[in-house]
């Protein structure tokens, strides 16, 4: 990165007639001939263009952001939200009252169950799926590649109806197809031992194919030569995979568990249209529990409950990144 | 395994490896056929269900042991929801909503990546850290106050309501700027030794060599937005807004209405447009995806 121009006044700017042939660009900024004027309507320039951005993501993200923030620290119930500056600050009493909540423990619980089991699923799923298609598909590639995809890019309501119907107790597939092989299938959603893992199941079953996408690209940049190389050195698949293909794998890897990570920590979708949490709010999820104060009017806790969230988040990512950056 | 003569030579264990080489050039290793079709299937068994479901007559619904293929097909599942539900409107909804929010964010976030990724401006690195650092938080966080904020701006029974906080996302800019930093300064330094005008150089010279991440881009935004149902299921106030996740959601949620081949049907016609985008721009789908991480 360049530093910023605090260092051209006008008249010196010329002084660094360094040539710009040559491939110097470090991630593509640029060091050009450095002339007051230039710069000047450079920087007009990316000001009008930044502008229009600028304005919607104020609007829209950052007022919203700080919103939430000082909601959470104020008394909401008391004040009239459509005049915010007429509230009073309580300081931390909301996340107290937070932490003193039975219902928002169960919740994190089971968010927590379900990122520590569908996050390494998703993972291990979406990697065997890439590489078995990478090296042992010719043919039909496509056809396996759209197969594995799209559940990715189907509606959560549409996954939600067809979901419902497969596990309907008698009249769904999934408990035929357990009655072929002499097993008596649960009431899934229904029952709270089995809801929760059900969603596992989904989850993965969704989210597969965007692992398996980017794996599939670091994969192809892994050389041929290199593989069959290894090979006539007479190293096994095992090892091939574990000393030439995973090392090069390692930035696709921490991208996607990084972004499924942050995913998975907002578990929703599936709870709210399936469930609604339940039943006995085994399927209760810490984002699903914030909407719910939402919905009965405490915004206040609801803002303070997503803003816990936000800083699970951030743990979880910095935590990935420790792991799972390269060593060196 | 394979039935290829191979010619004796004199090291049969390089042989052997060159005559798998030949096979696996066409085929891959066919071992693996067997489980990967398997697993395929169950990948979308659910969707074979639903198109299954959507042509089965009301008997066969409720039918156990269920049957796998409709005993008596019929289109009238598919009838009764455009009839009973205003799925026609919905669908309308649902187009002008992605096509407007992605109309947005090609412009905008293709403006402020160039801006990011080629030009020089003081707090450039300001800009860049905080439309980055919103990357990672919930959506929920911001949606109560995006929630009243829309509601004071009178908004919530109107489209724009579902159209304006979606205009100008991050991952947009993080896409953008990422691929033009990759075009070569030269272009950007000759033009302006030509006199061209910093505006002009963007949209005459650059804007034109972003089409394949423009593609991308609009793709992933338009399917988002296509199955975003979140805000729309809360800001939406009467049925003229409602998009297609919208109203299917209210109708699979009401006790009254259990009719699930209608739902099936629902949930098809959800996913038909997103099919038929994604199998018509496969290739820079999956290319732009794969690069967004990698580069």
């Amino acid at each position: 990165m360049t530093s910023m121009s605090t260092e051209t006044l006008p008249g010196w700017g010329d002084t660094d007639k360094q040539s710009t042939a040559g491939p110097q660009r470090s991630a593509g900024r640029r060091r050009s001939p450095r002339r007051g004027m230039a710069r000047g309507r450079q920087a007009r320039a990316a000001w009008i263009l930044a502008a229009p951005f600028l304005a919607l993501f104020a609007a829209f993200m950052l007022l919203p952001l700080v919103w939430s923030l000082l909601m959470s620290l104020t008394d909401t119930s008391s004040a009239d939200l459509r005049t915010p500056l007429n509230v009073s600050f309580i300081g931390f009493d909301n996340y107290v009252r937070l932490f003193q909540d039975d219902q928002f423990f169960t919740a994190l619980r089971n968010t927590a169950v379900f990122v520590l089991v569908a996050l390494p699923l998703t993972l291990a799923a979406g990697l065997a799926a890439a590489v078995a298609l990478n090296s042992g598909i010719q043919r039909f590639r496509a056809v396996f590649r759209v197969g594995f995809y799209l559940p990715v890019i189907t509606s959560i309501v549409a996954v939600a109806v067809v979901w419902k119907t497969l596990l309907e107790p008698r009249a769904g597939l999934v408990n035929l197809v357990l009655g072929w092989f002499g097993i008596d299938g649960p009431a899934w959603l229904a029952d709270t031992r089995f809801a929760l893992p059900v969603m596992i199941v989904m989850a993965v079953w969704r989210n597969l194919g965007t692992v398996m996408i980017i794996m599939l690209a670091g994969l192809q940049s892994v050389p041929q030569s290199l593989m069959e190389a290894a090979e006539l050195d007479g190293a096994g698949p095992w090892q091939r995979f574990w000393r030439v293909t995973f090392p090069l794998l390692r930035p696709a890897l921490l991208l996607t568990a990084v972004t499924t990570g942050i995913g998975y920590l907002q578990f929703f979708d599936e709870p709210f249209v399936m469930t609604d949490g339940g039943p006995l709010d085994s399927t209760l999820s810490a984002t699903l529990y914030a909407y719910k104060q939402f919905g009965n009017g405490n915004y206040e806790m609801a803002s303070a409950a997503s803003y816990v969230i936000f800083v699970l988040i951030v743990a979880l990512t910095v935590l990935q990144f420790r792991v799972l950056r390269d060593k060196d | 395994m394979s039935t290829l003569s191979t010619l004796p030579t004199a090291q049969p264990g390089t042989d052997r490896i060159l005559r798998r080489r030949r096979i696996r050039r066409t085929w891959g290793r066919p071992w693996l056929y067997l489980p990967l079709a398997g697993a395929l299937l169950l990948m979308i068994a659910p969707f074979l269900w639903m198109l299954s479901g959507s042509f089965k007559p009301e008997a066969d619904i409720r039918r156990v042991p269920p049957v796998l293929i409709p005993t008596a097909p019929t289109t009238a599942n598919y009838g009764e929801l455009f009839s009973t539900l205003d799925f026609t409107s919905m669908f309308a909804n649902s187009v002008i909503v992605a096509l407007a929010v992605t109309a947005g964010n090609l412009i905008f976030c293709s403006m402020l990546g160039y801006a990011l990724a080629k030009l020089e401006f003081r707090g450039q690195r300001a800009v860049f850290l905080l439309v980055m650092g919103t990357l990672m938080i919930p959506g929920l966080v911001t949606f109560v106050p995006l929630y009243v904020l829309v509601s004071n701006m009178q908004l919530t029974g109107s489209m724009l309501g579902l159209i304006l906080p979606f205009l100008a996302g991050p991952f947009g800019v993080f896409l953008m700027r990422q691929f033009i930093s990759t075009l070569p300064d030269e272009l950007i330094d000759a033009a302006r030794v030509d006199g061209c005008r910093e505006l002009a150089i963007f949209a005459k010279i650059i804007l034109p060599l972003t089409k394949p991440a423009l593609a991308t881009l609009g793709i992933i935004t338009f399917l988002g937005s296509w199955n975003n149902f979140l805000w729309p299921l809360v800001v939406a106030q009467n049925e003229s807004q409602y998009t297609l996740p919208v109203g299917l959601a209210l109708a699979s949620s009401g006790q009254s209405f259990t009719r699930f081949g209608i739902l099936l049907a629902g949930a098809v016609v959800v996913l038909l447009p997103v099919m038929i985008v994604f199998l018509l721009f496969q290739r820079q789908f999956v290319a732009g995806i794969a690069t967004t991480g990698l580069k």
